[in-house]
């Protein structure tokens, strides 16, 4: 216990060198990314002066709508436009929301805590029962249960996650009354209590940690199974050790540390699963609002909220890799 | 693999491998029966509509029951099947052909090409497929096109990256080395023996790759973003059927999940046994 702090210790230099590169390493990414999504834009049949200006541009002189081109930043070749992006959202200045005609921080602002509530929850869900399940699936592999939870898990992850959320609306909501369909206020009041928030958070946060289920449970299934058939695990046995101090001690230990370092890694999937959860369960989050964005072709708010899911599987892998080389002592972070 | 064989009886294992193989072929024949030759039987229109049937619970006549407008929601699930299947494999198709493209160029060039292609393949996983796809249709829609675009675009990385390996281990082998000395061109090198070294793992990747690009488009047709809703896919299905499910009517929700579901496994398991066929070291396992 004592060398493990000591070798923490020691390991604090090392994390702040590799944090350092990793956002310098981000850098080029996330203009990278910017940069697509703004070459999209301009190879798109979609013109931005049009849908502000709807059916008055079409009595519009040449001349107001040249203004206005200039005045929404939609003027000259699309490198510049970018650029001119950049260095607005460096000042803080994300550009205003066409759809919801708000400022896009703003917007981000009053919906971003939602979604990560949603998604904490369902993402702590989801590792628990994964363990448990996985854990139990891998103690009598071949079994009954072994089978039943790996058939189980592969159907799920064939399952698309909104069927599940209404199949869920379907069970909880209209024929047992027990949950609602979806909201974050109970209808007729625009008050968010902690008990209606529970209510409501209950079953989207349920879906999208049934979602994200099938994952860990065959993760862990593999990473415990493996470990059970260890020298060390054996060794313990061996010794007449207690099953349950061989699962505990020995085999949970090696199985299930590269799932606790590997979670970052998860991210992506929980975006695409809070992007389709969200809108099924109307959350008033950030994903719900990408939708609607798309739907309403609102750019510069889906410019925003992309370059904000690249930063958050960015920061999910850095997690994810540190955690990694803090766990295992052999992993030498210079090399990350 | 060793675990599988001390864990149960190894001859009633084989057979319940034998059984699933089987059933997951025949599920895919009907499948591809079924949209390939239910049309043809049956003509039906399938936007038309007959009120007085509307919204009855399965039944003999309607195994799937009918939905609000009295339409069969089997032979909606077969023709939704036709659309999301005719998708999915021209997107799978279109991501391999660039994986493939994009991971030999990338293996066969290697240096500061390899190394610039492989950072613009990070650049794109940094970015959620299906936001990715979401933007590319909200600046393309509506149409097939852009839906298909959308999957096609988002998804050649990790076929790129099999293929890129690929090659790299091909390079390194003695008949390629046995053949440049024999004086074989770059081009003839690349068409003639890493091709069909690559070709069975690409075809493995694109096989996987077709419930997942279905997956895809459902869902963007699911949020309102894919295809049109004349040409009903599975995923349009579930999202009309949406106002039917809140008055307690399931059944047109349940069955086109279950037709995305079924030949998802089916695939899946087949891929499984071709995947030990070309490297049985290892274990099959679903990827999704």
């Amino acid at each position: 216990m004592r060398a493990g702090r000591v070798v923490a210790h020691k390991r604090w230099g090392p994390v702040a060198r590799m944090v350092g590169r990793r956002l310098v390493a981000a850098v080029p990414i996330l203009a990278a990314v910017t940069f697509g999504v703004f070459a999209v834009a301009a190879a798109s049949p979609f013109d931005p002066v049009q849908q502000y200006a709807g059916t008055a541009g079409l009595h519009a002189s040449q001349e107001t709508l040249d203004q206005l081109r200039a005045n929404l930043n939609v003027d000259g070749p699309f490198p510049q436009r970018w650029w001119h992006w950049v260095t607005s959202a460096l000042a803080g200045d994300l550009g205003d929301s066409t759809s919801l005609r708000q400022p896009v921080s703003q917007v981000i602002g009053e919906r971003l805590g939602w979604s990560v509530l949603l998604c904490a929850v369902g993402f702590t869900f989801a590792v628990l029962a994964g363990t448990a399940l996985g854990v139990a699936a891998a103690r009598c592999r071949g079994g009954v249960l072994d089978r039943t939870v790996t058939s189980l898990a592969y159907t799920l992850e064939a399952a698309p996650p909104f069927w599940i959320g209404l199949l869920g609306i379907w069970l909880f909501a209209v024929q047992f009354d027990l949950l609602p369909a979806g909201g974050l206020t109970d209808s007729g009041s625009d008050l968010v209590t902690a008990g209606a928030l529970l209510r409501h958070l209950a079953l989207p946060a349920l879906v999208l940690g049934v979602s994200q289920l099938p994952w860990f449970v065959l993760y862990v299934r593999q990473g415990v199974g493996d470990a059970l058939e260890e020298d060390a695990v054996r060794g313990a046995r061996a010794r007449g050790l207690a099953e349950r101090t061989v699962l505990l001690r020995h085999a949970l230990r090696s199985g299930l540390l590269p799932l606790l370092t590997l979670v970052g890694s998860r991210i992506p999937e929980l975006i695409t699963g809070a992007l389709l959860v969200e809108t099924v369960f109307s959350w008033p989050g950030i994903a719900s609002a990408t939708v609607k964005a798309a739907t309403a072709t609102d750019f510069p708010l889906l410019a925003a909220l992309t370059a904000l899911a690249t930063v958050a599987v960015l920061a999910g892998n850095l997690l994810s890799d540190l955690l990694y080389g803090l766990a295992d002592p052999r992993v030498a972070l210079e090399e990350m | 693999m060793s675990a599988q064989l001390k864990a149960g009886p190894a001859v009633g294992a084989g057979t319940g491998r034998a059984l699933r193989v089987r059933a997951s072929a025949a599920v895919v024949v009907a499948v591809l029966g079924a949209v390939l030759l239910v049309p043809l039987l049956f003509p039906l229109d399938e936007q038309a509509v007959d009120m007085a049937n509307k919204l009855q619970a399965p039944s003999l006549a309607h195994p799937f029951g009918t939905d609000d407008v009295g339409r069969d929601v089997l032979l909606r699930c077969v023709y939704g099947m036709r659309v999301s299947l005719l998708v999915g494999v021209v997107a799978a198709l279109t991501a391999t052909v660039i994986g493939t493209a994009v991971g030999a160029a990338a293996g066969a060039a290697g240096g500061r090409a390899d190394r610039m292609v492989m950072r613009l393949v990070d650049v794109f996983s940094s970015v959620p497929h299906l936001l990715l796809g979401i933007f590319i249709v909200a600046m393309f829609r509506p149409g097939v096109w852009p839906v298909v675009a959308s999957v096609g675009l988002t998804h050649w990385l990790s076929t790129a990256r099999i293929v890129r390996a690929e090659v790299l281990s091909l390079r390194s082998r003695d008949f390629i080395d046995a053949a440049v000395s024999g004086g074989a061109s770059r081009w003839r090198v690349a068409v003639r023996h890493l091709l069909p070294g690559v070709l069975p793992r690409a075809g493995l990747a694109a096989v996987l790759m077709v419930p997942h690009a279905i997956w895809h488009e459902s869902a963007l047709s699911f949020l309102g973003l894919g295809l049109p809703t004349h040409r009903a896919s599975l995923g349009n299905m579930i999202q009309s059927a949406r106002g039917t499910l809140l008055a307690g009517d399931w059944w047109p929700t349940l069955f086109p999940g279950l037709f995305l579901i079924v030949p998802t496994l089916a695939i899946a398991s087949l891929a499984g046994v071709w995947r030990e066929r070309i490297n049985p070291r290892r274990r099959s396992e679903l990827m999704l």
